[in-house]
This record gives C-alpha cells, sequence and structure tokens, in this order.
C-alpha cells in the first residue's frame, strides 16, 4: 500500500515539470516547490508518523531579535476597535481567524449567505504593531462548502499570504509574517473567483501601528464599505442569491457599511460626546466600487490618505476610499446631533444603503443658520403611471389587501408589519431632515412627533410626499417654510408604510395609510406648488 | 482462476448490493452493456477553464462509463465490512485524517436515515481502495469536467444559463447539517446525477491541481475564458486544497470504468 502512495506521489512532480518545464520560470519555481514539499511529505510516510505532522510545516523559522514575549491578537467585529496597544517593543502575536459561511440579514426581510471572516461582515478587525513577527492560523470551519484563504495587504511577499493559507473545509492553515510597514490595511479572501469570494462579505481590517503609535483619541470606530450583487433588486424580500452578471457588470443592488442595511443606524448607531475627537478607520471592501467617503455636517480635521502614516491633509470635506483600500479620518465633534456617514456617491446612500449615523450627545450649541430665500420651487411632473398590466396589478393587490383588511384581527397585524416595513423607508429616506425622533429642526424643518397638521390630513401628507411641497406651512403653532423635494420614486407600499409608522410614531396615533390611497393620489395631476395642501 | 472467483463474487456483491434498495434512481436509459449504476459517458472532448501558453486547451475523452450517483453511506458499509482494515477504528491515519467517517457513530454503524446519502469524510487512499474493491476506479479530473459540463438539456451546459446559476447557486450556500440522499439532482444528458448540488468528489488524479494554490488564487483568476468557467475554476480551487489524507464533510466521490473491461 505504501509503494503505491509513494508512486502517486513520485508520479506528480514528475509529470507537472514535464508540462511545466516549457511555460515560465515562476512555474518552474512553483513545481520545485510541490517537489520539495512532497518529497518532505514522503519522508513523513516513511517513518509513519504523518498524522501528528501538518505536511506544510516548514523548518525553523528566523526570529527578529527584538521581537519579545508573545501574545494572542485581541480583534474585534465592527464597529468597535481593539484598545490601542501599549507595547513599545515588538512581540510574536498569534491571530486566528475563523471562515464562517452563514446566513444573515442583509436588509430588513432581506437574508443573504455571507461568506465571512469572524462571522460578521467586514471580518474582525486586528491591530498590531510594526516590527510584530504575526502567526497567522486560518481556520476554514468545517460546515462550510468553499475552500478560502487570506490576502492581507499587510503582508509583504507574493499573494499576501494567499497561497499559503489555502484551506479546505474543516482545514486550518499557519503561516508567518512580520508586519514591516505600518498603515492600515484591507485583508480579503484570494480564491477564485476572487470577485465572488469578496463579493460575499470576505474582507475585513488589520492596522499595524506604528512604533510611536497613533495620537491618542476619544472614540475608535470601524466602518468598511462593501457592495452586493443579488439576483432580487434592492429591498426585493426573502433569501437572495449573488448574480455573477451583476457582479461583473459592476451594477450592486446594495452598497452598505458594515455588511447590511442600517447596520450603523438607530440603536446601532456610533456614539460621541460634543468635544470628543472620533476616528474612523474607513475601509472598503468593494469589490468593484471607490468610495466617495462623506460625514454629513462634519469636515475631518484630518485624513491619513490611504491607510497611509502620514497625517496628508487636513479640513477636508469627502476623501476616496478605494476598492481594497483604507483611510484614516480624524475629527472633532462641535455640536450634537445626528451626523450621516454616506458614500456621496448620493444614490448609493439613498437608494442602496451607504448610510450610517454618528449621535453626538452634549450641551445644546446653538447655530446660525442663514435660512432660506425661496419663493417659488419648481418641483418637476411627477414619473407617469405604469402599463396597463402594472395597473391590473395593482388593481389586484388593492382588492387583495381591501379582502384582508375586512377582518379587523389581520388588519390590525398588517398596520404593525406596515409600521416594521415603514421604520425602514424612514431611516433611509427622511430622518435626515425631520431627525431619527421626527423632532425635526427648529425653524427649517417641520417635526412629525405629535404635529397637528400631520395628523389632520392624512390626504394631504400622502400628496406630500408624492408631490412634494413648499410655502409656508403652521405646525403646533410655529411657522416654516422649506422645501420638500418629491417621494414619488417611492413605492405605494413604501409610502404607505412610512407615512403608518409616521402616524402611529413619535406620540402621534392614527389609522394606517394603504397603498391604495397613495395609488389614487399618485393618479391625480400634481398641484400647484402655490396650492399645496396643508401638510406636516 | 481463482481471481476469476473472487471477480465474480465481487460482482454478485455489487449487484446484490445495487438491488439491496433503492440507493439511486437508474437513467432513463443507458445502453444494454452498461454496468449496473452506471451510465455511457462518450467520447469527447473537454475544455479547461484555464488558458496555457503553449500546452494545447483540448483534452480528448474516451469513452467510459460513470456510477450514476455517488458511493452512498451505505454502499461504503460494505466496503468496510469486506475490508476491515477500512474500518474507522483500524485505519491508518497516514491514509486517512482523525475525521474518517467522522459522521458515523461506529466501524459499521450510521443513522439509518443517511444510508442513502453520499458517504463523505473519505480520502482520496479510501476512495481509491473502494473503487479498485468494486473493479473500478476514480474518474480523472478531464473525465469528471467533462461529464459535468452537460446540464439536463444540453451536452455543453456552460451556455445553459439557467443551470449555470444553480450551479452558483449551490456554491453560494453552506451545505445542509444533514446531506441530501443521492439521486436527488435532475440527470444531465448523459444520465448522470448529482454532479452539481450534493457534494464536491475525488478524483483519481486530482493531486495533479496541488501546487495551483496560485494558479486558482487571486491574479490566477484572469486566466478563466469566460464566466460560464467560474463553476469550473471553483472545483479547481477546491481540489488544490486537498491533501490525498484529507477528508471533508462534503466531500464524497464516485466511480468510473473503462468500456474495454465490461466487454469482456
Amino acid at each position: 500500500m505504501n509503494k503505491e502512495w509513494l508512486a502517486g506521489f513520485i508520479k506528480y512532480p514528475q509529470q507537472l515539470l514535464e508540462e511545466e518545464l516549457h511555460t515560465s520560470m515562476n512555474k518552474i519555481k512553483l513545481g520545485l516547490t510541490c517537489v520539495l514539499t512532497l518529497m518532505s511529505m514522503t519522508a513523513q510516510l516513511i517513518t509513519a508518523d504523518v498524522a501528528a505532522q501538518s505536511p506544510n510545516s516548514s523548518s525553523a523559522k528566523p526570529v527578529d531579535p527584538s521581537v519579545t514575549g508573545e501574545e494572542v491578537a485581541v480583534v474585534t467585529q465592527a464597529p468597535n476597535v481593539p484598545l490601542p496597544l501599549k507595547r513599545s517593543h515588538p512581540t510574536k502575536v498569534r491571530v486566528t481567524l475563523e471562515v464562517i459561511e452563514v446566513m444573515k440579514r442583509l436588509s430588513d426581510g432581506v437574508d443573504y449567505v455571507f461568506w465571512t471572516f469572524g462571522g460578521d461582515v467586514p471580518g474582525s478587525f486586528i491591530r498590531i504593531r510594526e516590527g510584530d513577527q504575526v502567526e497567522f492560523h486560518l481556520n476554514n470551519h468545517q460546515n462550510n462548502k468553499m475552500p478560502h484563504n487570506i490576502d492581507l495587504h499587510a503582508v509583504t511577499g507574493p499573494g499576501g499570504g494567499a497561497a499559503s493559507s489555502f484551506t479546505a473545509p474543516g482545514h486550518s492553515s499557519q503561516f508567518s509574517f512580520t508586519a514591516l510597514k505600518a498603515g492600515l490595511y484591507v485583508y480579503h479572501c484570494a480564491t477564485a473567483p476572487v470577485g465572488m469570494h469578496i463579493g460575499n462579505g470576505m474582507y475585513g481590517m488589520i492596522l499595524v501601528e506604528p512604533k510611536e503609535g497613533l495620537p491618542p483619541v476619544d472614540k475608535e470606530y470601524y466602518v468598511m464599505q462593501g457592495e452586493f450583487y443579488t439576483a432580487g433588486k434592492f429591498g426585493e424580500e426573502g433569501l437572495q442569491i449573488f448574480d455573477m452578471n451583476k457582479a461583473v457588470d459592476e451594477r450592486p443592488s446594495y452598497v452598505v457599511f458594515n455588511g447590511a442595511v442600517n447596520s450603523l443606524v438607530g440603536e446601532r448607531a456610533l456614539t460621541a460626546k460634543v468635544g470628543e475627537t472620533v476616528r474612523l478607520f474607513v475601509g472598503n471592501g468593494g469589490p468593484n466600487l471607490v468610495s466617495s467617503f462623506h460625514v454629513i455636517g462634519e469636515i475631518f480635521d484630518t485624513v491619513y490618505q490611504e491607510g497611509g502614516m502620514i497625517p496628508s491633509q487636513h479640513n477636508v470635506q469627502t476623501t476616496l476610499i478605494p476598492s481594497g483600500g483604507a483611510a484614516i479620518v480624524e475629527f472633532k465633534v462641535e455640536v450634537p446631533g445626528t451626523y450621516v456617514l454616506v458614500d456621496h456617491s448620493i444614490f448609493r446612500a439613498f437608494n442602496k444603503g451607504a448610510l450610517g449615523m454618528l449621535k453626538v450627545e452634549g450641551e445644546p450649541n446653538l447655530l446660525a443658520y442663514s435660512g432660506k430665500e425661496v419663493d417659488a420651487v419648481y418641483l418637476g411632473r411627477q414619473a407617469g403611471t405604469g402599463s396597463s398590466s402594472e395597473k391590473k396589478v395593482e388593481e389586484l393587490r388593492a382588492a387583495r389587501k381591501e379582502e384582508i383588511q375586512s377582518n379587523p384581527k389581520i388588519a390590525s397585524l398588517t398596520k404593525e408589519i406596515q409600521m416594521e416595513k415603514g421604520k425602514g423607508v424612514f431611516m433611509q429616506t427622511c430622518f435626515v431632515c425631520h431627525q431619527p425622533n421626527g423632532e425635526g429642526i427648529p425653524s427649517q424643518i417641520p417635526p412629525l412627533a405629535k404635529s397637528d397638521a400631520l395628523m389632520s390630513d392624512k390626504v394631504g401628507s400622502i400628496r406630500g410626499v408624492l408631490q412634494g411641497r413648499s410655502g409656508e406651512i403652521v405646525v403646533n403653532g410655529k411657522k416654516y417654510n422649506g422645501i420638500m423635494t418629491p417621494l414619488n420614486y417611492l413605492s405605494d407600499d413604501d409610502i404607505a408604510n412610512v407615512l403608518t409608522y409616521v402616524r402611529n410614531s413619535f406620540g402621534n396615533s392614527g389609522d394606517a395609510v394603504n397603498a391604495n390611497e397613495v395609488r389614487v393620489i399618485r393618479a391625480e395631476a400634481p398641484a400647484p406648488p402655490s396650492a399645496s395642501s396643508q401638510f406636516e | 482462476m481463482k481471481s476469476e472467483q473472487t471477480k465474480i463474487t465481487g460482482w454478485l456483491v455489487v449487484a446484490l448490493v445495487l438491488l439491496g434498495g433503492v440507493i439511486c434512481p437508474s437513467a432513463q436509459t443507458v445502453t444494454p452493456l452498461s454496468p449496473t449504476g452506471m451510465a455511457l459517458i462518450p467520447q469527447g472532448i473537454y475544455t479547461p477553464p484555464f488558458r496555457k501558453v503553449s500546452a494545447t486547451n483540448q483534452i480528448p475523452v474516451e469513452e467510459f462509463y460513470l456510477d450514476i450517483c455517488p458511493i452512498t453511506n451505505e454502499n461504503f458499509l460494505e466496503f468496510v465490512r469486506a475490508n476491515p482494515k477500512w474500518r474507522r477504528s483500524q485505519v491508518n491515519h497516514a491514509a486517512a485524517d482523525e475525521l474518517y467517517l467522522k459522521h458515523w457513530s461506529g466501524d459499521l454503524q450510521f443513522d439509518i436515515k443517511i444510508k442513502n446519502a453520499p458517504v463523505t469524510f473519505v480520502s482520496y487512499y479510501a476512495a481509491k481502495a473502494y473503487a479498485q474493491w468494486r473493479d473500478k476506479r476514480l474518474p480523472t479530473v478531464a473525465e469528471w469536467e467533462y461529464a459535468a459540463t452537460s446540464s439536463p438539456t444540453r451536452a455543453d451546459g456552460k451556455n445553459d444559463a439557467a443551470f449555470q446559476k444553480q450551479i452558483l447557486a449551490w456554491y453560494s450556500s453552506p451545505s445542509p447539517e444533514t446531506l441530501p440522499d443521492v439521486g436527488s439532482n435532475r440527470a444531465n444528458i448523459f444520465g448522470v446525477q448529482d454532479l452539481h448540488g450534493l457534494v464536491w468528489e475525488w478524483t483519481g488524479d486530482f493531486y495533479k491541481a496541488l501546487g495551483m494554490a496560485e494558479a486558482v488564487c487571486g491574479a490566477g483568476a484572469k486566466d478563466a475564458k469566460d464566466r460560464g468557467d467560474y463553476p469550473a475554476f471553483m472545483r479547481f480551487g477546491f481540489r488544490s486544497t486537498l491533501q490525498m489524507d484529507y477528508t471533508v464533510h462534503n466531500l464524497g466521490f464516485r466511480c468510473a470504468k473503462n468500456l474495454s473491461k465490461v466487454a469482456n
């Protein structure tokens, strides 16, 4: 039996060499590596001591004499970042990441099978120090379907560790590297088809702190952008599968921060206090798009462009983050409120999910607003109604809804579902102006919370969302004179849901809005701006 | 004479095992000469998903027989019964890692529910020994890939969008805790089932993919010729992570056989 195995082993490199000799030197080198590996394996077979040893283990590694001690790296899930390192010397660091293929939420009602480093997208944040000798272990969970590996941009060497960490399901690989250069680096899976592995969420970041450390700040967070190419369009419910054609054509359905729509919104928002300095480690896993990273209402005091270690620019509004790249941004928060993180390629933010929040608490700080001076606004015509078959479908849906609503028990459940869905729409679209708590902005944006105008005119509120509005309006005794742009790109269902949510949140209590009511108003001609009904 | 007898006995065992239960629905029509449970794969050309500078892109495949379904736990039980050295407690761990037949409850026991599920947690050596015991062999990469290119309706499934989508969907989802029975996927045009959508499968010369890590990692993917090659690329990737003693929860095998052997 043994002989036969040996024959198998020995036959292989010969064949390989014969096949590859006439190709490139590089491949010959590869072949020779294989020969060596296989020879060592053969030796192990002879000593019949294979089980205890890893076939890939090599001879003793050279060690940098300044490397002292050993530790296990602390890794964190986004948006958390491990604490700054206090060491003043390099050490041997053991880093272990587990690859897990797992079904999780991509958006409300939308599931996706993510391929992850550590169970979440983005993968665990690794923090080490310049000069550290890293012993890296990649475990591929035994229930996974695919082989995986890791290419760390912090590694200097061919493939960034990819070939050395190529691992079958239920197996584990180990390789070592020295963190030669400080910086904020992306890591990702580099198994073919690479785009699919990255597109399914296989990316994360490793920070190699410079010897002197980074300047101290009050808060550090981990934010990473990435796109998802699902067979269904944005928001289409159910389990969505990866769409290779959309990925190749670079047409994502989702562009998100930290692996899901609303992963940094509401209770999951980042937080800080007035006067604190916030540092964001921002990465972009891609696989395709470049991010125009911006925080609405903030100016980055300092940007470490492209994740390098020189504070390269001050007073930056928007910084580019390449796919497979990173940036460090720092800013002191001066004014309490909600700051919105976006990819300023802005349709991605409001239509594909690239939106997060930083909530800043503290003493109110009165802002000087110039106040808008607008007399008339041309709001444009709303989009035309759909085809006759769409109308028919819509009619049938409406009929179904009426049927359902005739049963009070189902109707109340329907309202709860509508509110849940409507909350998602609100947090995607409305909160930027009306604020997450519906309070609006004094003298600028009227409140939705306990709003007399909103609750007294249901039809007007539907019309306002569909057609927009402008001109003076009195809400809870206070005058406002702003503009609301038409949101007619939202579906009838979305509008019905968000209005149901608004009419039953922030201290309001009212009946549900159904899509049929929205449809009726969508069909009417847009009212001239001056004759807008009372709304908000 | 003696070996002839052994062979016949072996065949009887095969026949009994195959008749013993509805292990795998038989192919619609296989040539009358096909051994039970196998389908005839006509000769053809296999084109690997790599562009090689000088080597030919076309590998001729002679006609051969391929098991219609992967080997099941029940099939494999017969094998370990007849070959005690391949029992879990007796196996040489140079030939199968410590996870060998991990999903069985003992040397000769497993949950009855999985008897028709594909056997997994078997090493290359174990699969090869099984095939030899059946007087068969493992298919080559070229044979396997050639057979797997065909969809239920076309010999060249690369251009069958629905088929490709289905394959990618399978690759995108983690394996279930309990694998489904063999024979649950629609037969391809050759009458072979489960080449996609059930388990990865060992091939006789997979080790040619060893050392190809760089070819299937990162920049290696530049050699993929078209989008239809991606599933094949993933299989090459998977194979190149394997060692001969590895056992994996979703890696099984099926056997092949040369035509001439049947004629005898």
